[in-house]
């Protein structure tokens, strides 16, 4: 196809898809008119029925639990096929760290960036923790907590030698985490089954609204979810590092 | 609509398109966690925030950093390549 036949059937493809964008915009409601009900239900009902003061966590851990846990098995799932596609290849092999070799002049991490990362390690760990544990009073919870804990633990590696340390890089420890943590937010519903209810029913006791031990399963979920997106975050970075930095083609 | 809002949305407009425009893979890996940052901003103004906090971490976070160790691996491919010449 040459040029001119390729430009022309472009511009009645790209007039065509642009007549119909400018009418499906067109059919769009107001800005800031509501569409449907449930959002207002639900944060009205949050406090009153699960004694939740967060209504996105009461939607995700509770009313519509049974999503959540296909999320978090989608994460499960990508975590696992990452691992199984940057697996050491059979023409690789594993090579000393960089710095290690010895012909190479590699300036070392500046004192600085050591500093300031030393000091954003535990900031960092409280505000993952904090973020998970307050999932059900305020924004936040297992998922943006687990992601937090995992830089936390990136943070370590642009601190120092994680790699040349290779004991900081526990690959055994971040799958059993991921595994707890998944297995956990599904024995969460199990629960709901084995005291005679229905699956993801909220089985525990709700407690004062406002208060950390509240919503009944609500925190457990947000924990057992952190503990899983935090285990399948370092394990996905853990192999990203690996690739980049310790896997040679076998010469 | 309110000031805030039209302003992170401008904002939202300009680092989709910087993030396009930037050639330069490693700084485009930058321009990205920038944009991420404008989106949390977005979702922030627009009262989201349990996606703002999503956004700010998956996106300026982890995505650019999985850019740069697979950036890292390519350049590493093409040094053993340069070796084997």
């Amino acid at each position: 196809m040459s040029l001119a036949v390729r430009r022309r059937v472009f511009l009645v493809a790209a007039a065509g898809f642009g007549a119909l964008i400018v009418w499906g915009l067109t059919g769009l409601p107001d800005f800031g008119v509501e569409i449907g009900h449930l959002g207002t239900r639900i944060a009205h009902a949050a406090v009153p029925e699960r004694h939740v003061t967060a209504a996105v966590s009461a939607i995700n851990f509770d009313y519509r639990a049974f999503d959540t846990l296909g999320e978090e098995f989608i994460l499960f799932t990508a975590a696992a096929g990452v691992a199984l596609l940057l697996r050491s290849g059979r023409g690789e092999r594993e090579r000393p760290h960089i710095d290690a070799s010895p012909d190479r002049q590699v300036p070392e991490t500046s004192d600085l960036v050591r500093v300031f990362g030393v000091g954003l390690i535990g900031f960092t760990l409280l505000l993952g923790l904090y973020v998970v544990f307050h999932g059900h009073l305020t924004p936040g919870g297992g998922f943006q907590g687990g992601v937090v804990l995992a830089a936390a633990v990136l943070v370590v590696y642009l601190a120092g030698e994680w790699v040349s340390a290779g004991r900081l890089r526990p690959v055994a420890a971040m799958e059993a985490l991921e595994a707890t943590g998944a297995a956990g937010f599904a024995a969460l519903g199990l629960a709901g089954l084995v005291a005679g209810r229905a699956f993801f029913q909220n089985v525990l006791p709700l407690g004062r609204s406002g208060q950390l031990l509240s919503g009944g399963t609500i925190p457990l979920g947000n924990l057992t979810v952190g503990l899983e997106v935090m285990g399948a975050l370092l394990l996905v970075f853990s192999e990203f590092l690996e690739q980049a930095l310790l896997l040679r083609r076998r010469s | 609509m309110t000031v805030l809002q039209v302003v992170a949305l401008a904002l939202v407009a300009a680092g989709g398109t910087a993030v396009v425009a930037t050639r330069d893979p490693l700084r485009q890996a930058m321009v990205v966690g920038i944009f991420g940052l404008s989106l949390a901003a977005l979702f922030l103004v627009f009262q989201a925030p349990d996606v703002a906090l999503s956004q700010i971490v998956v996106g300026t976070v982890a995505l650019p950093v999985l850019i740069l160790f697979t950036l890292a691996k390519l350049k590493a491919i093409e040094g053993d390549e340069e070796d084997d010449e």
